[in-house]
């Protein structure tokens, strides 16, 4: 299990994941030899999966960015699999979420603008298996964004 | 916006699975100098192509066991600040992302528990006293993959 010193390093990590390791040390409160050792055992144990750097699509020219909460045809035993397989198939789909409620499967969907959604709304999207029904949000602004845990 | 070649897009997309990636080990792989990838990278954070890093957790070996997909609507718009819903939501320790959309919803947040109980009281307590809320719509994560966008 985790002690409170892995805690507080994960709490220092999520909050400045770019700190390097010298200051994350300090921050933390340990020696820099208890860090490293600590890190490792957090990766080896699976906890602790690596620094993902996150795109900002729209600096890459992708201006929409669009929800989709699709309701799955259920009487079709495979509709989750064979959905979720075709939408891995289209490039512009950057999250395939499945839940437990009124939304089967979440499709989080990029496009460069609203002409290039509405074409790949209606070939890549629309086309995809067992859907029963789709509603679409459109993303405003991102309020906070943080994926720290309150540990 | 910035042009981009192959090699800069397979740089992307290293980059988004380990941001720790030194530019000698990536050059390695892409058949550059170091300071010719250095310089790579460099332009591309220099454009903005990152906006953040993540740290990359097992939530539920954390003790984190829910994830909950929250649809919020406003019950009188106008009459509520859009500025205090904000301010308020953002502050929840557990709320992790607050996004505004057009929909159905005005709010989609991500909540992160220990267990139903345990969102049963961040839902009750913190997300329910928020001002302006009306319509929630809640939906239980079960899984979640990522996927490495449109990069050639």
């Amino acid at each position: 299990m985790l002690d409170d010193t892995d805690r507080r390093i994960l709490r220092h990590m999520m909050a400045e994941p770019e700190m390097a390791g010298g200051a994350l040390a300090d921050r933390a409160g340990v020696t820099a030899s208890t860090l490293a050792r600590r890190l490792e055992r957090l990766r080896t144990r699976g906890v602790l999966h690596g620094l993902r750097g996150v795109i900002d699509w729209r600096a890459l020219g992708y201006e929409v960015e669009v929800s989709l909460r699709v309701t799955l045809d259920k009487t079709q035993p495979r509709a989750f699999d064979e959905f979720i397989a075709a939408a891995r198939e289209v490039p512009e789909v950057l999250e395939i979420q499945t839940f437990l409620g009124q939304v089967d499967v979440r499709l989080s969907v990029i496009a460069r603008d609203m002409a290039h959604y509405q074409q790949l709304y209606r070939d890549r999207l629309l086309t995809l298996p067992h859907i029963a029904d789709i509603e679409a949000l459109m993303h405003v602004a991102r309020v906070k964004d943080r994926e720290a845990l309150p540990l | 916006m910035i042009a981009l070649d192959d090699t800069d897009r397979a740089l992307i997309r290293a980059l988004a699975q380990d941001a720790t990636a030194s530019a000698g080990a990536l050059g390695r792989d892409l058949g550059l100098s170091q300071p010719a990838c250095w310089r790579r990278i460099k332009r591309l954070r220099e454009a903005g192509v990152f906006r953040a890093t993540r740290l990359d957790v097992d939530t539920a070996a954390l003790g984190f066991g829910v994830t909950v997909f929250l649809g919020v609507k406003l019950a009188t718009k106008g009459r509520v600040s859009l500025e205090d819903f904000e301010r308020a939501v953002s502050a929840i320790p557990e709320v992790q992302t607050v996004e505004h959309v057009l929909g159905a919803y005005d709010y989609r947040l991500r909540v992160v528990a220990r267990d139903l109980p345990d969102f049963e009281r961040v839902l009750r307590r913190r997300i329910m006293t928020l001002p302006g809320v009306g319509n929630l719509d809640a939906n239980v994560l079960l899984s979640e993959e990522r996927r490495p966008g449109p990069l050639g």
